[in-house]
């Protein structure tokens, strides 16, 4: 029995570093301008398709390098046009800004990039392992390729962490997100620290593409991703690099293993159709959470001064 | 202590007494040990330099915060904690430093909403409309008109309140306050950005306020002039703690205000 | 010179508090109920019903509920579709297991049922205000899209997981032909808009707004936070399940889960947000546009020449809904309503300038 149980909450946490990858993209924006920028969803979704479709013309890491760049150019775009209009609005107006430019890309990207179903090969190894033999008969299964996903998102997690601790660059990003005025009075250009800001988190987008991609295929759905994120960041806090990890961790556990536990339950209990718990325990996770805790497991309290 | 049950506060009695508040966020503390009361029928002014406690002051009696130790008695009911709502309902009106009006509603609107507590046709009535709640809206802008005339202001009552001049704001917000026909206005700074013209016409309306409808009015307030002409009575606090209590007279001429103000050390 | 005031004094508060002070407006409004009623039946074919005036006035319905919860109180809800599917599904379980029940009465208790569940779901926006009320109706959405696909006595145990409804009637008179239908809904709509617009005008819609403006500065004038926030949500919850409801037995005929998923709660969203928020108007002017616009797309190709795939015009669509969210936000946040009054204003002045 715990075998099986095991073998879920690996994959589980596998499947949460990824949340958390797309999650850690909202946090680096709202960290640094407090936009929440929910058409990270789309970004990840324009980025998958755009390295499937260039990798089919042209080798791989070119192709990379080349949607990089887009992305970064998209990020500036998204700044530039959209975002500093709306510079004074409250929360609500700018969610919902970014809730239609999430439309527009995800109508943009599927007009210039076609519709289809794409791969992204990444070269992964598709067979899967198989660990602690010993211990359980037949071994736990993992699947490779979500563990080199993983293992890409460490590295980044851990890379970000570092830029924004001890970096110059990093300091003047965590100085903006405290007080724009501020910052700008000791001379830190806010205009290159939210363009940079924005180019970063459109390359978090490239990489968490480019992992959903390989594993689902690069379609639609994607961007629904997105709304997975919000229950990542309400646990982990809108504005902690660590707690983006965590948060996801514990979602992408979570899900899994209420899927596998929880589910046989609740269809004898209530005679179900079927499980599918999966689809609203991280957000009904998060709503507890929000009762409970409001500012996630590392996140700051919003105090209300009159 | 309760007043016995029946007994209407007559002017010249105590409506509000604050009484040994002390108020602290975190390591800061903002209210030391403060008592002091207000007579009804009075102008009650509260001074000092920046950083006094006189904000947090309000707060405290308007139910924002809640207070460490110490109580606040209103018409003789001794609380020691209370949500702003109640203190509205209790007949406790207050403006802001920062207006606090609603920006998206005209000025009408905002005034009206003054009256909400005064408004009691149940949610049935209102959807029909025509008929009790429309007589009530009617009834009620009737009087929501006469502060609208007394305050001046016919003119821009139906513009919306964020494209009015920040002085003009504050006379809605006064208004607003108004509307609740409060017994106890509490005035955060209602001269506040205002050239000397406006101040005249501010001064006149918190006069009238208090004579005409009789309100008592705590306030508070930097310019001196204005204070000492306008006040019954004054209370000095610096660093959170009273340093003086009296006549604008007494006040002025005691040796520690002065310092407060001059900033000798102490 | 047509659209002037001159002469028309108000002679008391009530004339001047009305939905249409100005003369002109209220007969305009007046000519077009009588045409919705009496006009439009003569010259409407079953297309014209069935794909664009009974869909506009259904979701015109539920952007109502939506603009008074989102538009009016600040409270911003992602799960409009799940309450559309409490209508939907607590109307057709009540009209399956009582028949008896007049039909007005099951898109009531639709309402009613959609209520209590609204109600519930908002009990946490006393501590959680913002984006993170959305993502609790993101929950609320989730779980009952969940809800009515899995938990089987809701579907009456149907093998497909899909409900279907007979036919209607209302005392006794069969609603058969897409014309009664639309009769049908257009009374129920133009009676709950009407209350809706009083609601608005009243104590009710200031406590809402004031809300929505400054909920701090509320609470010192008397507002309970906790009562204006459960009421906007539930009244909200009224109108959407009863709109879910009119989906479901009139628009569908049947229907499953997804008809009611994230999917529709982002298209009355941006209803709102396009039609204008805060308004009862732009709530009929931003249904009238989302329904349109596929229309208008798939005509495009007759009229101009252009071939189009449909896929093609969903992306267009994706992208001119997104950018002119955008848009509005950017520009004007009380959307197509304000335009329309700002050109009313215009028209007041013409042919002068100013």
């Amino acid at each position: 029995m715990l075998g099986p149980i095991l073998e879920t909450l690996i994959g589980g946490l596998l499947t949460g570093i990824l949340y958390s990858l797309v999650a850690l993209g909202f946090v680096l924006i709202f960290k640094a301008s407090g936009v929440f920028n929910f058409a990270q969803g789309a970004m990840v979704l324009f980025a998958a398709l755009a390295l499937a479709r260039l990798s089919e013309v042209m080798p791989f890491l070119l192709a990379l390098a080349l949607s990089a760049l887009i992305m970064i150019a998209l990020a500036y775009a998204i700044e530039f046009l959209v975002l500093r209009h709306l510079v004074n609005q409250e929360g609500i107006i700018l969610f919902m800004a970014t809730l239609g430019i999430t439309y527009f890309l995800d109508g943009f990207g599927q007009s210039v990039w076609g519709s289809d179903i794409y791969k992204i090969r990444l070269g992964l190894p598709q067979d899967p392992i198989f660990i602690l033999e010993s211990m359980f008969p037949g071994g736990l299964l993992i699947d490779p390729a979500e563990l080199v996903a993983a293992v890409i998102c460490a590295v980044m997690v851990a890379v970000l962490a570092v830029f924004f601790q001890v970096t110059r660059v990093g300091r003047a990003l965590r100085a903006v997100a405290d007080d724009h005025q501020a910052a700008q009075s000791v001379g830190i250009p806010l205009n290159h620290i939210w363009l940079m800001v924005w180019a970063v988190s459109g390359l978090v987008a490239l990489v968490a593409g480019m992992i959903w991609g390989a594993k689902l295929g690069v379609q639609f759905s994607i961007s629904l991703v997105a709304l997975k994120a919000l229950p990542v960041l309400i646990l982990g806090g809108l504005t902690s690099i660590p707690g983006a990890i965590v948060g996801g961790l514990i979602i992408g556990a979570g899900e899994k293993l209420a899927e596998v536990l929880l589910s046989p339950v609740l269809i004898r209990w209530f005679d179900l159709a079927g499980g599918g718990i999966e689809n609203w325990f991280a957000y009904v996770l998060a709503l507890v959470f929000l009762l409970v805790r409001p500012q996630g497991l590392f996140g700051e309290r919003i105090i209300e001064r009159i | 202590m309760r007043a016995p049950a029946g007994s209407a506060i007559v002017a010249g009695d105590t409506l509000l007494a604050v009484d040994r508040v002390s108020l602290a966020f975190g390591g800061v503390r903002a209210l030391r040990d403060v008592s002091f009361d207000i007579r009804k029928g009075e102008i009650r002014a509260i001074i000092g330099p920046n950083g006094a406690g006189k904000t947090s002051m309000l707060n405290v009696v308007n139910g924002f915060y809640q207070p460490q130790r110490g109580s606040i008695t209103f018409k003789g009911v001794t609380r020691a904690k209370m949500r702003p709502f109640e203190a509205a309902r209790g007949g406790i009106a207050r403006t802001f430093q920062n207006v606090a009006l609603f920006k998206g509603m005209t000025v009408l609107d905002n005034i009206m909403a003054g009256r909400t507590l005064k408004m009691h046709r149940g949610f049935f009535w209102q959807l029909m409309r025509y008929g009790p709640a429309l007589a009530e809206e009617v009834e009620h802008r009737r009087r929501v008109e006469d502060i609208i005339d007394f305050l001046q202001i016919p003119h821009i009552r139906k513009i919306p309140v964020g494209k009015l001049p920040y002085g003009l704001q504050k006379r809605v917000e006064l208004g607003r306050a108004l509307a609740m026909e409060p017994e106890l206005l509490l005035l955060d700074e209602p001269m506040a950005g205002m050239n000397l013209e406006e101040k005249e016409d501010m001064s006149r309306f918190v006069i009238d306020v208090n004579n005409h409808y009789g309100t008592t009015i705590a306030l508070i307030e930097h310019d001196m002039g204005v204070v000492m002409d306008l006040s019954d009575r004054i209370v000095v606090l610096d660093h959170g703690v009273k340093i003086a209590d009296g006549t604008p007279p007494e006040v002025q001429g005691d040796q520690t205000v002065i310092d407060a103000y001059l900033g000798v050390a102490h | 010179m047509l659209y002037r005031e001159v002469g028309q004094f108000k002679t008391s508060y009530a004339a001047d508090q009305a939905i249409f002070p100005i003369a002109q407006d209220r007969w305009f409004v007046l000519a077009l109920v009588v045409f919705a009623f009496i006009g439009v039946p003569l010259i409407a074919n079953q297309y014209l019903y069935t794909e664009v005036l009974i869909p506009v006035l259904i979701l015109s319905l539920a952007a109502i509920g939506l603009n008074i919860l989102t538009g009016y109180c600040g409270q911003l809800s992602l799960g409009t579709g799940g309450f559309m599917a409490v209508g939907a599904y607590a109307a057709y379980n009540l009209a399956l297991r009582v028949p008896e029940v007049n039909l007005i009465l099951v898109f009531l208790f639709g309402g009613l049922m959609a209520t209590l569940v609204g109600i519930l779901f908002g009990l946490p926006s006393l501590r959680i205000k913002g984006f993170y009320l959305a993502v609790a109706t993101l929950a609320a959405q989730f779980f009952l899209e969940w809800a009515f696909a899995r938990v089987k006595w809701f579907t009456n145990y149907a093998p497909s997981g899909s409900v279907a409804v007979g036919q209607l009637d209302v005392f006794g008179i069969p609603i058969d032909t897409p014309g009664r239908h639309y009769l049908l809904v257009l009374s129920i709509v133009v009676i709950l808009a009407l209350a809706a617009t009083n609601l608005v005008r009243g104590r009710i819609g200031r406590t809402w707004m004031a809300m929505r403006d400054m909920d701090i500065a509320a609470e010192i004038i008397g507002i309970r936070p906790l009562h204006a926030k459960l009421s906007a949500f539930a009244i909200s919850s009224f109108y959407i399940g009863v709109a879910g409801a009119l989906w479901g037995f009139v628009r569908l005929g049947s229907w499953e889960p997804l008809a009611f998923d994230i999917n529709r709660s982002f298209q009355v969203l941006f209803m709102v947000i396009i039609g204008g928020l805060g308004s009862i108007l732009g709530s009929f002017l931003g249904a009238a546009f989302i329904v349109l616009t596929p229309i208008f797309l798939n005509q495009l190709p007759n009229l101009i020449g252009i071939s189009l795939s449909t896929a093609a015009i969903s992306h267009i669509e994706f992208m001119l809904f997104g950018a002119l969210i955008v848009f509005f936000l950017i520009v004007e946040p009380h959307g197509f309503a304000r335009l329309w009054a700002i050109g009313k204003e215009k028209l007041r002045l013409w042919p002068f300038p100013y």
